[in-house]
Protein backbone atom coordinates (compact mmCIF):
# COMPACT_ATOMS: atom_id res chain seq x y z
CA UNK A 1 0.00 0.00 0.00
CA UNK A 2 1.51 3.08 -1.30
CA UNK A 3 1.45 6.41 0.79
CA UNK A 4 -1.10 9.05 0.32
CA UNK A 5 -0.06 13.23 -0.54
CA UNK A 6 1.87 15.03 1.29
CA UNK A 7 -1.37 17.50 2.58
CA UNK A 8 -2.87 14.05 3.66
CA UNK A 9 0.22 13.33 5.82
CA UNK A 10 0.91 16.68 7.16
CA UNK A 11 -2.69 16.87 7.99
CA UNK A 12 -3.16 13.57 9.75
CA UNK A 13 0.23 14.13 11.44
CA UNK A 14 -1.16 17.11 12.81
CA UNK A 15 -4.50 15.58 13.97
CA UNK A 16 -2.99 12.38 15.28
CA UNK A 17 -1.97 14.31 18.61
CA UNK A 18 -5.49 16.04 19.29
CA UNK A 19 -7.39 12.40 18.04
CA UNK A 20 -5.28 10.48 21.25
CA UNK A 21 -5.75 13.73 23.87
CA UNK A 22 -9.63 13.10 23.04
CA UNK A 23 -9.41 9.36 22.94
CA UNK A 24 -7.85 9.58 26.72
CA UNK A 25 -10.39 12.12 27.63
CA UNK A 26 -13.52 9.97 27.26
CA UNK A 27 -12.04 7.09 28.68
CA UNK A 28 -10.77 8.97 31.61
CA UNK A 29 -13.89 10.81 32.26
CA UNK A 30 -16.05 7.28 31.86
CA UNK A 31 -17.92 7.73 35.12
CA UNK A 32 -18.42 11.33 34.72
CA UNK A 33 -19.50 12.66 30.93
CA UNK A 34 -21.35 10.57 28.27
CA UNK A 35 -18.60 7.88 27.18
CA UNK A 36 -16.64 4.97 28.42
CA UNK A 37 -14.50 2.24 27.41
CA UNK A 38 -15.43 1.24 24.53
CA UNK A 39 -16.11 4.51 23.31
CA UNK A 40 -12.60 6.01 23.57
CA UNK A 41 -10.91 3.34 22.81
CA UNK A 42 -12.59 3.70 19.47
CA UNK A 43 -11.74 6.79 19.09
CA UNK A 44 -8.29 5.61 19.71
CA UNK A 45 -8.06 3.14 17.40
CA UNK A 46 -9.21 5.75 14.55
CA UNK A 47 -5.97 7.26 15.11
CA UNK A 48 -3.91 4.26 14.23
CA UNK A 49 -6.22 3.98 11.28
CA UNK A 50 -5.56 7.33 10.67
CA UNK A 51 -2.20 6.89 10.10
CA UNK A 52 -1.93 3.54 8.54
CA UNK A 53 -4.49 5.09 6.02
CA UNK A 54 -2.02 8.13 5.50
CA UNK A 55 1.35 7.12 5.42
CA UNK A 56 1.01 3.35 4.35
CA UNK A 57 1.62 -0.11 6.16
CA UNK A 58 5.21 -0.26 5.28
CA UNK A 59 6.08 3.50 7.47
CA UNK A 60 3.09 1.83 10.27
CA UNK A 61 5.16 -1.02 10.60
CA UNK A 62 7.58 0.96 12.56
CA UNK A 63 5.47 2.16 15.55
CA UNK A 64 2.46 -0.45 15.77
CA UNK A 65 3.45 -4.51 15.23
CA UNK A 66 0.80 -6.95 15.33
CA UNK A 67 2.23 -8.46 18.60
CA UNK A 68 2.14 -5.27 20.61
CA UNK A 69 -1.62 -4.33 18.95
CA UNK A 70 -2.74 -7.64 20.46
CA UNK A 71 -1.41 -8.06 23.66
CA UNK A 72 -2.65 -4.81 24.15
CA UNK A 73 -6.06 -6.26 23.84
CA UNK A 74 -5.37 -9.85 25.93
CA UNK A 75 -3.99 -7.03 28.49
CA UNK A 76 -7.19 -5.31 28.53
CA UNK A 77 -9.31 -8.31 29.18
CA UNK A 78 -7.12 -9.70 31.53
CA UNK A 79 -7.36 -6.91 33.72
CA UNK A 80 -11.06 -6.55 33.35
CA UNK A 81 -11.68 -10.25 34.79
CA UNK A 82 -9.10 -9.73 37.07
CA UNK A 83 -10.92 -6.11 38.89
CA UNK A 84 -14.29 -8.48 38.23
CA UNK A 85 -12.44 -11.14 40.50
CA UNK A 86 -11.44 -8.88 43.17
CA UNK A 87 -14.79 -8.63 44.45
CA UNK A 88 -15.45 -12.40 44.64
CA UNK A 89 -15.33 -11.94 48.28
CA UNK A 90 -18.91 -10.22 48.53
CA UNK A 91 -19.99 -11.18 45.27
CA UNK A 92 -18.65 -11.42 40.82
CA UNK A 93 -18.77 -8.12 40.02
CA UNK A 94 -18.48 -6.26 42.89
CA UNK A 95 -18.11 -2.59 43.00
CA UNK A 96 -15.12 -2.92 46.24
CA UNK A 97 -14.13 0.70 45.77
CA UNK A 98 -17.71 1.98 45.97
CA UNK A 99 -18.33 4.40 48.82
CA UNK A 100 -20.87 2.27 50.72
CA UNK A 101 -18.43 -1.27 50.19
CA UNK A 102 -17.24 -2.06 53.61
CA UNK A 103 -13.68 -2.60 53.83
CA UNK A 104 -13.21 1.00 53.16
CA UNK A 105 -10.30 1.99 50.48
CA UNK A 106 -9.86 5.59 50.01
CA UNK A 107 -9.02 5.13 46.64
CA UNK A 108 -11.52 7.00 44.12
CA UNK A 109 -14.31 6.11 46.91
CA UNK A 110 -15.74 9.77 47.39
CA UNK A 111 -19.56 9.68 47.36
CA UNK A 112 -20.80 12.81 44.95
CA UNK A 113 -23.86 14.41 45.68
CA UNK A 114 -27.35 13.54 44.74
CA UNK A 115 -28.54 14.87 41.30
CA UNK A 116 -26.62 17.16 38.51
CA UNK A 117 -23.14 18.25 39.62
CA UNK A 118 -19.69 19.28 38.88
CA UNK A 119 -18.00 15.88 38.18
CA UNK A 120 -15.03 14.71 40.55
CA UNK A 121 -12.86 12.31 39.31
CA UNK A 122 -12.31 10.87 42.24
CA UNK A 123 -15.44 9.02 42.45
CA UNK A 124 -17.18 5.62 40.91
CA UNK A 125 -15.04 2.80 42.28
CA UNK A 126 -13.80 0.40 40.01
CA UNK A 127 -15.67 2.07 37.19
CA UNK A 128 -12.71 3.89 36.37
CA UNK A 129 -10.35 1.00 36.83
CA UNK A 130 -12.60 -0.85 34.24
CA UNK A 131 -13.10 1.86 32.44
CA UNK A 132 -9.61 1.97 31.33
CA UNK A 133 -9.21 -1.65 31.10
CA UNK A 134 -11.79 -1.73 28.14
CA UNK A 135 -10.20 1.08 26.20
CA UNK A 136 -6.73 -0.48 26.40
CA UNK A 137 -9.00 -3.55 25.17
CA UNK A 138 -10.55 -1.83 22.33
CA UNK A 139 -7.73 -0.05 20.65
CA UNK A 140 -5.70 -3.23 20.72
CA UNK A 141 -8.49 -4.71 18.90
CA UNK A 142 -10.18 -2.28 16.68
CA UNK A 143 -6.20 -1.66 16.26
CA UNK A 144 -5.11 -5.17 15.18
CA UNK A 145 -8.37 -5.23 12.98
CA UNK A 146 -7.22 -2.44 11.28
CA UNK A 147 -3.66 -3.61 11.09
CA UNK A 148 -4.23 -7.23 9.93
CA UNK A 149 -6.35 -6.47 6.99
CA UNK A 150 -4.09 -3.58 5.92
CA UNK A 151 -1.25 -5.73 5.78
CA UNK A 152 -3.03 -8.58 4.24
CA UNK A 153 -2.37 -12.26 3.77
CA UNK A 154 0.82 -12.82 2.10
CA UNK A 155 4.64 -13.05 2.98
CA UNK B 1 -52.11 -17.09 -5.36
CA UNK B 2 -48.66 -16.41 -3.84
CA UNK B 3 -49.57 -12.72 -4.67
CA UNK B 4 -53.16 -13.71 -2.76
CA UNK B 5 -50.81 -15.45 0.29
CA UNK B 6 -48.78 -12.19 0.78
CA UNK B 7 -51.26 -9.58 0.39
CA UNK B 8 -53.08 -11.69 3.21
CA UNK B 9 -49.91 -11.39 5.30
CA UNK B 10 -49.20 -7.70 4.65
CA UNK B 11 -52.68 -6.81 5.87
CA UNK B 12 -52.68 -8.81 8.72
CA UNK B 13 -49.09 -7.33 9.51
CA UNK B 14 -50.24 -3.62 8.89
CA UNK B 15 -53.55 -3.89 11.04
CA UNK B 16 -50.89 -4.87 14.12
CA UNK B 17 -48.84 -2.32 13.46
CA UNK B 18 -51.75 0.27 13.26
CA UNK B 19 -53.00 -1.78 16.17
CA UNK B 20 -49.54 -1.02 18.15
CA UNK B 21 -49.44 2.69 17.08
CA UNK B 22 -52.47 3.81 18.36
CA UNK B 23 -52.03 1.54 21.71
CA UNK B 24 -48.90 3.06 22.31
CA UNK B 25 -48.07 4.75 25.36
CA UNK B 26 -47.41 8.92 25.41
CA UNK B 27 -43.65 9.67 25.25
CA UNK B 28 -42.19 9.80 28.58
CA UNK B 29 -44.41 7.59 30.69
CA UNK B 30 -43.63 3.58 30.08
CA UNK B 31 -45.85 0.98 31.20
CA UNK B 32 -43.39 -0.35 34.25
CA UNK B 33 -40.70 2.14 35.40
CA UNK B 34 -39.65 0.97 38.75
CA UNK B 35 -36.40 -0.22 37.74
CA UNK B 36 -35.61 2.95 36.16
CA UNK B 37 -36.64 4.96 39.22
CA UNK B 38 -34.15 2.83 41.28
CA UNK B 39 -31.12 3.11 39.22
CA UNK B 40 -31.91 7.11 39.26
CA UNK B 41 -32.61 7.33 42.66
CA UNK B 42 -29.82 5.13 43.98
CA UNK B 43 -27.51 4.47 41.49
CA UNK B 44 -24.89 7.90 42.69
CA UNK B 45 -25.13 6.71 45.89
CA UNK B 46 -24.40 3.02 45.75
CA UNK B 47 -21.19 3.20 42.89
CA UNK B 48 -20.52 7.25 43.02
CA UNK B 49 -20.48 7.28 39.18
CA UNK B 50 -22.50 10.44 38.07
CA UNK B 51 -22.45 8.56 34.93
CA UNK B 52 -25.63 6.56 35.93
CA UNK B 53 -25.40 5.03 32.47
CA UNK B 54 -21.53 3.57 32.97
CA UNK B 55 -22.70 2.52 36.26
CA UNK B 56 -25.16 0.37 34.67
CA UNK B 57 -23.26 -0.94 32.39
CA UNK B 58 -20.19 -1.27 34.09
CA UNK B 59 -21.38 -2.15 37.83
CA UNK B 60 -24.92 -3.17 37.79
CA UNK B 61 -24.56 -5.40 34.75
CA UNK B 62 -20.98 -5.81 34.62
CA UNK B 63 -21.35 -9.54 33.18
CA UNK B 64 -22.96 -8.10 30.44
CA UNK B 65 -20.32 -5.79 29.52
CA UNK B 66 -17.93 -8.97 30.34
CA UNK B 67 -19.74 -10.70 27.56
CA UNK B 68 -19.25 -7.71 24.61
CA UNK B 69 -15.49 -7.81 25.81
CA UNK B 70 -15.46 -11.54 25.06
CA UNK B 71 -17.39 -10.92 21.27
CA UNK B 72 -15.08 -8.48 20.49
CA UNK B 73 -11.87 -10.44 21.19
CA UNK B 74 -13.23 -13.17 19.26
CA UNK B 75 -13.62 -10.99 16.54
CA UNK B 76 -9.92 -10.14 16.61
CA UNK B 77 -9.03 -13.66 17.09
CA UNK B 78 -10.79 -14.70 13.64
CA UNK B 79 -9.55 -12.02 12.15
CA UNK B 80 -6.08 -12.17 12.65
CA UNK B 81 -6.66 -15.84 11.71
CA UNK B 82 -8.07 -15.26 8.22
CA UNK B 83 -5.32 -13.06 7.60
CA UNK B 84 -2.46 -14.87 9.05
CA UNK B 85 0.57 -14.44 7.55
CA UNK B 86 1.64 -17.88 5.20
CA UNK B 87 4.10 -18.32 2.52
CA UNK B 88 2.87 -19.12 -0.67
CA UNK B 89 3.33 -22.73 -1.97
CA UNK B 90 5.95 -23.36 -4.83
Amino acid sequence: MMAMSKIVRTVSNLLYFFILIFGFYIVMHGHLTPGGGFQGGAVLASAIALIIVAHGIEKAKKFYSEFSLTSCESLGLVLFISLAFLGIFMTFFYNFLSPGAQPAIPIFSTEPPLGPNLGNLNTGGVIPLMNIAVGIEVIGGLGAIVYVMFRGGKK
Amino acid sequence: MRNAVAGVALLVMAAFLFYAAVEMHSFGSPAYSDMDDYFIENAQKETGANNVVTSIVFDYRGFDTLGEATVLFTAVAGTTAVFKKRREKK
